[in-house]
């Protein structure tokens, strides 16, 4: 098991909402990750922002940790979300908000 | 790298014969889509697992082909009990 892929499943452990992005959640580097970023922002969930671009390997075990071939990649409670797609379809529906909430992490209500 | 909109219409079409696929070229490049994809198929599932089967369906073009492909799986609306 590669270094890498045990500091993944560290982050999505220990931390309740965590975010593998291209950039960062102050300067995101890509229009999808920007998305999701802004949308965990609006919900104002504390998050922790991974920046796949500063890591290549990061960017390749990601891809095959959660067996999805995009970033972002939105975890919440060591449970993979979804893309930017899915992210945004469950924050349009409320559906985001409802699951946050039921996992007891703090939102704008 | 661009894919033509015929290639990612038959691969999808192959997989999913009874749905309907609606394939929009964002940007006129072949290199930024949004497909929404109507099937049965992804009924009962989670979205994580349709949206997988649609990037199943395309053959790993999502992890080096394309640059963009926006995704959207829906189930069709049968006859309600309303």
């Amino acid at each position: 098991m590669s270094d890498v892929i045990e500091q993944i499943k560290t982050d999505v452990t220990s931390n309740d909402v965590v975010l593998f992005m291209k950039g960062s959640k102050k300067i995101p580097q890509c229009g999808f990750s920007f998305v999701v970023a802004s949308i965990l922002e609006r919900l104002e969930v504390e998050f922790l922002d991974r920046n796949v671009l500063a890591d290549p390997e990061l960017r390749e075990q990601i891809k095959a940790f959660s067996d999805w071939p995009t970033i972002p990649q939105l975890y919440v409670k060591g449970e993979f979300i979804g893309g930017c797609d899915i992210t945004r379809e469950m924050y349009e529906s409320g559906e985001l908000a409802a699951l946050l909430q039921e996992k007891g992490i703090k939102t704008a209500a | 790298m661009p894919m033509h909109a015929e290639e990612i219409e038959t691969l999808l079409a192959t997989a999913f014969p009874e749905g309907e696929i609606e394939l929009v070229d964002l940007a006129g490049d072949n290199d930024h889509y949004s497909v929404t994809v109507t099937s049965e198929q992804f009924r009962g599932k989670s979205r994580v697992i349709q949206h997988k089967m649609v990037f199943n369906a395309l053959n790993g073009a999502m992890d080096s082909t394309l640059h963009a492909l926006q995704v959207k799986t829906v189930i069709p609306q049968g006859e309600t009990n309303v």
